[in-house]
């Protein structure tokens, strides 16, 4: 072959590859996957990356959206806050997704959200938070306080007669706020101040013998006591090992949490903690053949029967499903034509019900209550028996109880303050 | 002897052909546990305990470990185990096998915090005149927590024929608690809170605290009484409390800063990955278990002296690894080590994720950590006194190794003055590298001890490193004793000011002091003195 018939060829080749590369993307909807895969957050986050891939791959099976197949696109934004919005941004600009899901803590969710109101993306998030917030291009499949807290709160006073409570919290935006709230509604329930106890420790506290101790103090004065805990990540595994060492008991003193769950439990040896609470939309535990099926395609997809599933696998589960249907709905990825599809589309969730969007971009849920297993998983006590809506705006505190969020037209809008009729009133 | 065997057998034998008879009796009871809801399963377990059936009492034991299924097809109580997505289902009673059946045939029957008392009450009545001291003594705490008035004619059959007095005065205790909260007549009441005062502890004075809430004014006049003797009482234990977490969490900052100690404190590299020794020695902890796990149960006990020696290798010899392939290139330019060594601890973390996944490991607690000494009114747990004495023993064997082996010496001389050392035949960069693989390696055994308190994750090591360079820049760089003085006084330091300032101004407090202590002192508590300090 002279060297002529050489470059002939190789341009042929490169031509064809860039006419067969174009042909693909057109074929295929990209969706992104915000996770942070290193650092610290990757405890968390990776399973997320992982769920992701398999509704994606599930979806590709059955034929994919539209006619055309889902692509998968995965960044690693190292559980670096400002790296959220650098990776967030390249997701829509360079690599034109559809949608995004992704982010786990609040802070990195502010961080990405003025990314996607710029570029008008779809964001999902799928994990329980603060509340407070309500943007025309988030979807917030996690719990609300209203749907978590609150009915936790409701169980305690009612099932066990708790009367006094310690609110201990790791010390960022999520717990100070929750526990505000919380204060409130106590406080809206007769609960006296000497017999509420707020607490912050920092992140990664790691030495719980004080508190522990201050909580069995807490804890003697006669009255029923109950802990709630919003402590966060790995502050988690020293507190309950503290709790067994000094041995609180679950029948004395039940901690109830908020950030605790069967991927948090694979950690600890459960058998000190059978008993302590945590509250959940989700539970892997659940009895229900939606659940058991979505437990066999997880085991079979990760390759290890060891592993669990928790309550914001199942946030994404019904965030991917409804984007799909809202889709479906529109005939087109477009986002605004998502935006307005998407409000009243109604999935099937794990736990034998149906999950709902919400004219505020929160969802319907079950509320459960799970007590600590010694193999590690949760038994459930006690279910809410309807749906809660998710509420963007608290009602138990001053600056968010006049605002609701409704982002169908004409309304449009975010935070409307009903008091004074009109949108933009207090609050982020 | 003979004939006491025969008797024995005797007995035994007509206990096993009554358990038979009871057990059909019971059967119809125990069906009633899968009731649906956890009031019917309360009913059950109430009319169980109603029978004063000794053999009810397993029954019980299995509902409380929610090891009770019912089954799916005929609904009734049968014992589960769990084995990965299927269960193995055995009869209640004689755990004979029945059959494995996938986990959607058999229903858990669940339990809840008020059911788990109801079943603990239970239990302790079914079980308050058993044989076996040890189950008696369980029965009669919980005796003490249900204060159930209905069980007042069985306490007193029990005290009448109990022989050991310790069991003795935790059942008079019992009937105390159930007298003062329920006794017929004031001066009833009032001689049980006396008694139960006297017990001077936390649990009674939560129980004087029930009492008061709801009696008579003379009760409640007698029971604030006894809580204030109690609460004087406490003040000064509550005080030592303090100073005791207060070592405790010295001796584990001891533990992570002691390795540093040397890698920064005499050879004066700045090791940013010295975080990641710790947790090269928790995952060490973690293999050493998972193979004992699944190998050879009977070592779990040992495991954590298993994982010693080998902790030490792994993290020392990744210290030496590290030494030969990086730092000696960059002695004497210490911005470039900072940078190299913080880069060497994110590969070293993303390698540990990579192999075991980013979630937490288990690493479980040997039986002879578990549970706490009471000491006065302390009460100290028993893995936090494993710990400090764990950290006293290590810092021992390192001031003695130091001071009297040959290796000591030629460490302190190259330290001192490297080019005397080396000309008096020493091989200074063999003793450079053995030196950084002995702070690792105690770093990675500082990690064993770690992982029974903190979390088995890659980050375990990025919470103790800036705890550690604080311990040995204010204890004094190049210093073991001022390590360890400055350990126990940042511990205790922060634990006496945990409780009224709270565990984030208490931190920053501390940082304060040490800047402020710095300025004053900028070669810590125990400066070195001499040539050492200019080299």
């Amino acid at each position: 072959m002279n060297r002529p018939a050489i470059l002939a060829a190789a341009t042929g080749l490169l031509m064809a590859s860039t006419a067969l590369h174009s042909a693909y993307a057109q074929e295929t909807i990209k969706v992104g996957i915000l996770h942070s895969l290193s650092g610290t957050m990757a405890i968390s986050e990776t399973t997320l990356k992982d769920v992701m891939l398999m509704l994606i791959e599930q979806q590709n099976e059955e034929g994919g959206v539209l006619g055309m197949q889902l692509e998968p696109v995965v960044v690693d934004p190292a559980s670096d806050w400002p790296l959220f919005a650098e990776k967030a941004r390249e997701l829509i600009e360079v690599e034109g997704v559809a949608a995004t899901f992704g982010t786990w803590t609040s802070v990195s969710r502010k961080s990405v959200l003025p990314v996607f109101e710029e570029l008008n993306g779809l964001l999902f998030y799928p994990v329980q938070y603060e509340g407070e917030e309500s943007s025309r291009n988030v979807f917030y499949t996690g719990a609300a306080p209203n749907q978590q807290a609150i009915p936790a709160v409701d169980y305690l006073m009612e099932v066990e007669g708790v009367e006094r409570w310690v609110l201990e919290g790791t010390d960022y935006v999520y717990p100070r706020t929750t526990n505000k709230i919380l204060e409130a509604y106590l406080k809206s329930h007769g609960v006296a101040d000497e017999d509420i106890s707020i607490n912050y420790t920092p992140f990664g506290h790691a030495d719980w013998q004080t508190r522990v101790s201050f909580i069995k103090d807490f804890g003697a004065e006669g009255k029923k006591t109950a802990v709630v805990s919003t402590i966060n990540g790995d502050a988690n595994v020293p507190f309950y090992k503290e709790l067994a060492a000094q041995g609180v008991a679950a029948s004395d003193i039940p901690v109830v949490a908020f950030s605790v769950g069967e991927e948090e439990l694979a950690g600890l040896d459960t058998a000190p903690l059978v008993g302590h609470l945590a509250a959940w939309n989700y539970f892997m535990s659940v009895d229900t053949d939606a659940n058991y099926d979505f437990i066999d395609t997880w085991l079979e997809f990760i390759g290890d029967e060891e592993r669990v599933t928790n309550d914001p696998m199942e946030a994404h589960y019904i965030g991917f499903n409804m984007w799909v249907k809202a889709v479906e709905k529109a005939g087109t990825t477009d986002p605004d034509a998502v935006i307005d599809a998407i409000i009243g589309v109604s999935v099937p969730n794990l736990s034998g019900g149906y999950s709902a969007m919400m004219p505020n971009h929160h969802i319907t849920k079950p509320v459960l209550i799970g007590e600590i297993q010694d193999d590690g998983q949760f038994a459930i006590v006690y279910e809410t028996p309807g749906l809660v809506v998710g509420d963007a705006w608290s009602d138990y505190l001053e600056g968010s109880k006049d605002l609701i969020a409704d982002w169908r037209a004409p309304m449009s809008c975010g935070n409307f303050n009903v008091a004074t009729g009109t949108c933009g009133g207090s609050g982020s | 002897m003979r004939l006491f065997c025969a008797c024995a057998v005797l007995l035994l034998s007509l206990t096993a052909l009554g358990n038979a008879r009871a057990d059909e009796d019971l059967r119809p009871l125990v069906d009633a546990l899968g009731g649906g809801n956890f009031r019917e399963t309360a009913g059950a377990v109430a009319d169980l305990a109603a029978t004063g059936n000794p053999a009810a009492a397993p029954v019980l034991e299995l509902l409380r470990a929610g090891d009770l299924y019912t089954r799916r097809s005929d609904g009734v109580v049968v014992r589960g185990a769990r084995a990965g997505r299927d269960i193995a289902l055995s009869d209640v009673f004689t755990g004979e096998e029945l059959e494995t059946v996938g986990r959607r045939e058999a229903r858990q029957i669940r339990v809840n915090n008020s059911l788990r008392r109801d079943i603990d009450a239970a239990l302790g009545q079914l079980t308050l005149l058993s044989p076996d001291p040890r189950v008696r003594a369980g029965a009669a705490q919980a005796m003490f927590n249900a204060r159930d008035s209905a069980a007042l004619p069985l306490l007193e059959e029990a005290i009448a024929r109990e022989e050991e007095p310790e069991i003795m005065e935790r059942l008079i205790l019992a009937r105390a608690a159930i007298q003062a909260l329920h006794g017929e007549s004031d001066s009833v009441r009032l001689e049980a809170i006396d008694e139960i005062a006297q017990r001077g502890d936390r649990e009674a004075s939560a129980l004087l605290a029930t009492v008061a809430r709801d009696a008579p004014p003379a009760v409640t006049e007698a029971a604030e009484a006894g809580i204030a003797a109690i609460e004087r009482r406490l003040a000064l234990w509550n005080m030592a409390q303090n100073v005791v977490f207060g070592l405790s969490l010295g001796s584990v900052l001891l533990l992570a800063a002691i390795g540093l100690a040397i890698t920064f404190g005499v050879m004066g590299v700045i090791n940013m990955a010295h975080g990641e020794m710790v947790m090269l020695g928790a995952y060490t902890t973690f293999v050493v278990q998972e193979i004992i796990r699944t190998s050879a149960p009977w070592l779990f006990d040992w495991s954590l002296l298993i994982a010693l020696p080998l902790a030490f290798l792994v993290a020392g010899a990744v210290g030496v690894a590290i030494e030969r392939g990086v730092i000696r290139f960059l002695y004497g330019r210490p911005l470039e080590t900072l940078l190299a060594t913080w880069g060497l601890s994110l590969i070293l973390q993303q390698a540990v994720r990579t192999i075991f996944g980013p979630t937490n490991r288990q690493v479980g607690t040997p039986d002879w950590m578990t549970g706490s000494i009471e000491l006065g009114g302390l009460s100290l747990a028993m893995n936090r006194v494993v710990i400090i004495l764990f950290a006293l023993a290590v810092f021992a064997a390192l001031i003695v190794f130091l001071r009297r082996s040959r290796f000591g010496l030629h460490m302190r001389a190259v330290t001192q003055n490297r080019a005397m050392a080396s000309s008096m035949g020493i091989r200074t960069n063999w003793v450079d590298a053995l030196t950084f693989g002995l702070g690792s390696g105690i770093a990675g055994i500082a990690g064993v001890a770690l992982s029974q308190i903190d979390n088995v994750s890659p980050n375990l090591g990025q919470a103790y490193i800036i705890d550690s360079f604080m311990v040995v820049v204010f204890g004094g760089v190049g210093n073991l004793w001022g390590t360890l003085v400055g350990a126990m006084t940042l511990g205790v330091a922060n634990k006496l000011m945990e409780p009224w300032a709270g565990a984030v101004l208490a931190k920053i407090f501390v940082l304060v002091f040490i800047i402020l202590f710095i300025q004053k002192r900028p070669r810590g508590l125990f400066a070195l003195k001499g040539r050492a300090v200019d080299a």
